[in-house]
This record gives C-alpha cells, sequence and structure tokens, in this order.
C-alpha cells in the first residue's frame, strides 16, 4: 500500500481482494444453482441483495421454505454489523456530498472496509471518495459476474467446497487482521492482541447459546467496549 | 424451490434492509459528530469484525453444547498466518490457504 488516494492506487490495493470475491462468487452461484435458482435469480441476489455470506443464509432458507419475513430479519442480523462499519467509515467522508456518502454506503462489503482501515495508517488518516468507490465497484463487478459464472458452472460443478475455494474469505480475514495488527499505531499493540484474544474466546462461548446470525453482531459490541475498559485501566 | 415472484420479493426485501444498514450511518452522520467516547469504542470495530468473522470459521456450532473444532479451517489458517508473517501481501496469503485447504480435502478429506 502507498499513500495515494486515486484511482490506479485503489485498482492496485483491491487486487487480492479480488480473488476472495471471485472463489465465494463462484462457489454461491453453484450453491444456489443446486438450490433451484435460474442463473437469473443467483445474479439479480448478487446485484440487489449483495450481502456475501448472508446470500448463503437466504439461499439455505429458500431451499426449508423459511416464511419471507424470517428471512429479511435473518438477513438483517447478519448484515446489522454493517451499521457498525459504517459508522466508523463515515467520519472520514464528512467533506464529501452526501450522494458519495450514500455511494459509498451503497457498495460498502467487509473486505472494502478492512481495507479502506487498512489503507488509513498509510495515508495519514485521510480516505477519500475516488479511492474507496473504486475499491467498491471493483468488488461489486466481481461479484456479479462470478456468482453468474458460478451460477452457469453449477450444471457441471456439485460439490464446490473439494477445491477450497471456500477458504478465501477467511485467509482474507486473517490477513486483513494480520496487517492491521502491524500498521495500526493508533491503538497499543498488546491492547490490539488482548482484544483478537477476547473475541476468540467470546466466539467459542457464545457459539453455545447464541444463533450465529447474531453472534458477530454481539461478540464485536462486547469486544469494542472490552477494548475500550482495558485501554482505561491498564493502556 | 420457490417461486420467481417469491424469491424476487425475498431478494428485494432483503437488499432493501441490507443497504439502509449501510448507508443510514452515512446519512445521520452528515448532520452530526460522534463523541469521543464513540469514537474510541468504534476504533476498536476493525480488529473486532475481522477477528470474529475468522474465528466463527473455526468452529461448529451445537447450540446448547460447546462447539466443535471445523479442522479443515483450523489446520489451513496455520500456513495463512505464517505467509501473512513472512510475506505481508493479502493476494499471497488468500493463495497459500485456499491451496492448503484444498489439499487438506484432498489428501486427508477434511
Amino acid at each position: 500500500m502507498n499513500n495515494e488516494l486515486n484511482v490506479p492506487s485503489a485498482a492496485k490495493e483491491t487486487l487480492p481482494t479480488v480473488f476472495g470475491y471471485i472463489g465465494i462468487g463462484v462457489a454461491f452461484g453453484i450453491v444456489g444453482k443446486a438450490a433451484g435458482l435460474s442463473p437469473l435469480l443467483v445474479t439479480l441476489m448478487s446485484i440487489i441483495t449483495y450481502a456475501g455470506s448472508a446470500q448463503f443464509v437466504i439461499v439455505s432458507m429458500l431451499v426449508t421454505h423459511s416464511p419471507m419475513l424470517s428471512i429479511v430479519l435473518s438477513v438483517f442480523l447478519v448484515n446489522s454489523r454493517m451499521i457498525l462499519m459504517s459508522t466508523t467509515l463515515a467520519p472520514y467522508f464528512k467533506k464529501e456530498s452526501l450522494l458519495k456518502n450514500v455511494l459509498v454506503g451503497t457498495l460498502l462489503t467487509d473486505e472494502s472496509f478492512a481495507l479502506g482501515m487498512n489503507k488509513l495508517n498509510y495515508t495519514d488518516n485521510r480516505l477519500n471518495f475516488s479511492w474507496f468507490n473504486t475499491a467498491n465497484i471493483i468488488a461489486y463487478a466481481t461479484w456479479i459476474i462470478s456468482s453468474l459464472v458460478g451460477a452457469v458452472l453449477g450444471n457441471f460443478i456439485s460439490n464446490p467446497e473439494k477445491f477450497g475455494l471456500d477458504f478465501a474469505l477467511i485467509a482474507m480475514f486473517i490477513g486483513l487482521l494480520y496487517l492491521q495488527l502491524i500498521s495500526d499505531k493508533s491503538i497499543n499493540f498488546n491492547l490490539q492482541l488482548i482484544v483478537v484474544g477476547f473475541v476468540l474466546v467470546a466466539i467459542y462461548l457464545g457459539l453455545i447459546f447464541i444463533p450465529s446470525s447474531l453472534l458477530i453482531l454481539l461478540v464485536t459490541l462486547v469486544a469494542c467496549t472490552f477494548g475500550v475498559v482495558m485501554k482505561h485501566v491498564f493502556f | 424451490m420457490s417461486s420467481f415472484n417469491f424469491v424476487l420479493l425475498t431478494i428485494v426485501g432483503t437488499g432493501v434492509v441490507t443497504w439502509l444498514s449501510r448507508i443510514l450511518p452515512f446519512v445521520i452522520l452528515k448532520k452530526f459528530k460522534l463523541s469521543p467516547g464513540v469514537v474510541q469504542f468504534l476504533s476498536f470495530v476493525p480488529i473486532a469484525i475481522m477477528s470474529a468473522l475468522w474465528f466463527e470459521n473455526l468452529f461448529i456450532q451445537h447450540i446448547g453444547h460447546l462447539p466443535s473444532i471445523d479442522w479443515g479451517n483450523l489446520l489451513a489458517s496455520i500456513p495463512s498466518i505464517i505467509s501473512a508473517v513472512i510475506w505481508k501481501n493479502l493476494l499471497v496469503i488468500v493463495i497459500v490457504g485456499v491451496i492448503s485447504l484444498g489439499c487438506l480435502r484432498l489428501f486427508f478429506g477434511m
């Protein structure tokens, strides 16, 4: 990463995450097709809902004939972490117009958020519309095309997991987390490690009684509170 | 599978709630300023969310019981972390991770 906030630097820095979108997008297309969705509906879901892991939730709930309201509610819960990410990101775009703010928010993903947070460490804590929007659009286009390709491929492949592609997303979070840990100087390194350790324990214990649709949001809220308390008491 | 119209309406419904979660904070914070306490709270969001998304995939949930370990994802995480430390390059990390899990599944059926 460098300190430039323009279209070429965004394109270059988004490239590694593209492979994650391709892996998961193709897998989603195959899973959707296998569940009985047409390539048209698979692609429409990627265009309109555009919600990564939540799209897998939708497909699995459609298969079990869940009521529409409970599908919508589950997706809201799974994606409610977006509220936290947008709230974290919004202050960096205060000077941009409302339309540009809405555009950045509309195509925001876990990965573009994490990428943007990493970028802050190289740009003296600045972000702008052209950089972020480029990263967002590359991700959006890749996601739509890959899920369409997956839905078409679905006629030939039934088990996408065999190739380990589903790990692309997890590897991406590992990479982005590590890069964030070593480059974010605003929080003490040991405190960051302690918060990560806390998250591990909280996820493990939370899995016992919290539905996975709510778990990420709840654990994030508790871990942030824990981080603030630790910072005040020990750091 | 449900009818075309049912699926389409579901897609639109889930699209609307997801979109609102994404844009409302941007719209609201255009007018209001966050207090320093909230800013400090939010400064932990990136590492907390990223590690939560990772760790959730290392376990398999059994409501009411301790989760079991997803050995494939756990073992594939190790070469991913090592390549992160050595190369600090996202592309390399993703490729190493995918190949690792692919090999684990191919040779050990994980």
